[in-house]
């Protein structure tokens, strides 16, 4: 901690001021000293909460390694699921997150971006507008039991002969109902802070609103965007309870073949196993805990990549 | 769709506005305008703020169109076509009615796609790089920033930036530039700069400025109209305006005493 203001000393020499401006200064209590303590207050509140934070985060990710790091070796990612311990694998449970995250990032990026885009560009402020907006803010709130609810009635029962039913892709577009109004509020604040004078250049040189989006306003936002995007399939890939209610099973000994394939997911294989009494599984979960966080790693360096990328370009 | 007409020699006036009315919701912004633009000249707008001088501006090229509340009543002609029908289309007007903004606001990509934007989305067919060079020799940027027409738009100085934008207009072919204060965010020799600029383009484009600066309406432009604003029953501000003539009468012997107040300082 270092705080660089200067503090007033015992001592130091004290402005002067002429003629009846004292008089009149004496009106003025500046109370420094009291001022400045009140700074370090705040900033060693604000150190402390830094660091207990970091300090939670950092014992959480000892703890998993020491439970996780025993267990965790090719035969970890490469082996099935099994009864025996020893035998237990990740491979489906990696597979399976895998598939839906693609399904989740495929439907989600432009069904999300381009409500965004017509909301914040097209629509007029009508009734009909605000009611939508409204709806969307309230749906960001809801638990994500509730979507897995939905996803059950519409996607497996509803429009089961489509989707497969407890499938890869109904539990991709569960996952792309709970993330989208987080990925549309997002988007439209991205799309907020382009500034109006990037619009008006751009029709008073007589193009488009479609040219004058495509071009100028979607660019400038993507970095926006893509942090949204971030956040939200961070929050997709380690949901639970949507796809338990769905009814993803747990025990699968085979990768997905194709979206209407039944699968499981990272999330629930580590759930199955935490909920099991043997040590030994207790560990494979913290194994499989480190897999999930490396996954959600490099899916976010990746993202990071691309927002960089469109941040050097302008 | 009706085609606009191109440039005819018979008429002098680029622009007829009659009996021009500007409402934003129900307010009465700007009340019955009656001005002649002529051709190949410079006209200024002054008056002091809210008088509405940049809302008439905008009706020339219907950037009034993308405010969802605004209204236009009355006739504006371009080149004897009444620009609000139904039949003329704005992005097609645009191209031919160029503007130039009070902020500097270039596209956040290299100088050379700043330029290109306007000619590639209007189906331009010739050279780019050509017409890149012309377009920022018109604007005298050219020798500034020939090496490094890769760099963003954004790496220029403001008074650069601002002609980078008047190089984005003219690339287009526009027949009118309307200018909404474009020196305002510039210093004194930026903006000396864009003014010796002007004349340059008084020969082949008819300019309309909107200024606070008095000095540069006095030095730069052929007509200049003098808006004000009076105080409305509902509390508002309504514009008009007071006068219109050549630069010199208007800044020497004005017909209106609200005018001759205004030129010479006395409010505003």
């Amino acid at each position: 901690m270092n705080i660089n203001e200067p503090s007033p000393r015992d001592g130091a020499p004290v402005l002067t001021e002429p003629g009846d401006r004292p008089q009149r200064a004496a009106l003025f209590q500046p109370n420094l000293s009291g001022r400045y303590t009140l700074d370090r207050i705040f900033a060693c509140f604000a150190w402390g909460a830094t660091a207990l934070a970091v300090a939670i985060l950092a014992w959480l990710l000892l703890t998993i390694l020491i439970d996780g790091i025993g267990t965790l070796n090719w035969n970890f990612i490469d082996s099935f699921a099994s009864r025996r311990a020893e035998r237990a694998g990740i491979k489906a449970a990696l597979a399976g997150t895998l598939w839906v995250m693609g399904v989740v990032a495929v439907f989600s990026f432009p069904l999300g971006v381009g409500a965004g885009i017509f909301l914040e560009e097209f629509s007029e402020d009508n009734w009909f507008t605000r009611l939508v907006e409204i709806n969307i803010s309230n749906l960001a709130g809801v638990p994500s039991i509730i979507y897995g609810l939905l996803g059950l009635a519409a996607f497996v029962r509803l429009l089961g002969p489509i989707t497969g039913g407890r499938s890869v892709l109904t539990g991709g577009l569960t996952l792309v109902l709970l993330i989208l109004p987080v990925i549309i509020v997002s988007t439209r604040e991205a799309l907020r802070t382009v500034p109006d004078g990037i619009r008006a250049a751009g029709f008073a040189l007589g193009a488009t609103r479609w040219q004058v989006i495509w071009n100028h306003i979607l660019p400038a936002a993507m970095p926006g965007i893509l942090t949204g995007m971030i956040l939200s399939l961070s929050r997709a890939i380690g949901e639970t309870a949507p796809l338990l209610a769905i009814g993803a099973a747990s025990f699968i000994a085979f990768t997905p073949d194709g979206l209407g394939s039944s699968f499981t997911a990272l999330p629930i294989q580590i759930y199955d196993w935490v909920g099991r009494p043997q040590k030994e599984f207790h560990d494979l979960a913290a194994s499989g805990i480190i897999v999930l966080m490396t996954v959600l790693l490099l899916m976010n360096a990746g993202a990071i990549y691309l927002r960089n990328r469109f941040q050097q370009t302008r | 769709m009706a085609q606009i007409s191109g440039t005819t020699t018979l008429t002098q006036a680029a622009f007829q506005a009659e009996k021009l009315s500007v409402y934003y919701g129900s307010t009465l912004a700007v009340k019955d305008v009656f001005l002649e633009i002529p051709q190949n000249l410079i006209v200024s707008f002054i008056g002091p703020s809210g008088c509405g001088k940049s809302t008439v501006l905008r009706c020339f090229n219907r950037m009034n169109d993308l405010i969802p509340s605004a209204r236009v009543d009355g006739r504006i002609t371009f080149n004897g076509q009444d620009i609000y029908d139904k039949r003329i289309d704005a992005v097609e007007l645009r191209r031919r009615v160029g503007m130039v903004f009070q902020r500097p606001n270039p596209f956040p990509k290299s100088i050379y796609q700043n330029i290109a934007f306007g000619a590639r989305i209007n189906g331009y067919q010739g050279d780019m790089d050509e017409l890149v060079e012309r377009s920022l020799k018109g604007a005298a940027l050219w020798d500034e920033v020939k090496d490094k027409l890769k760099e963003s738009g954004l790496s220029l100085s403001g008074g650069q930036q601002q002609r980078l934008c008047i190089a984005r207009a003219i690339a287009i072919e526009p027949e009118v530039i309307l200018m909404d204060e474009p020196c305002s965010a510039l210093d004194p020799i930026s903006t000396l700069r864009v003014e010796e600029l002007m004349q340059e383009l008084k020969q082949k484009y008819t300019i309309i400025i909107v200024t606070h600066n008095m000095q540069q309406a006095s030095r730069t432009s052929d007509y200049t109209a003098f808006f004000n604003a009076k105080a409305t029953d509902q509390g508002g501000k309504m514009g008009y305006l007071v006068e219109y003539d050549r630069t010199e009468v208007i800044f020497q012997q004005p017909a209106q005493q609200s005018t001759q107040e205004y030129v010479s300082g006395r409010f505003g």
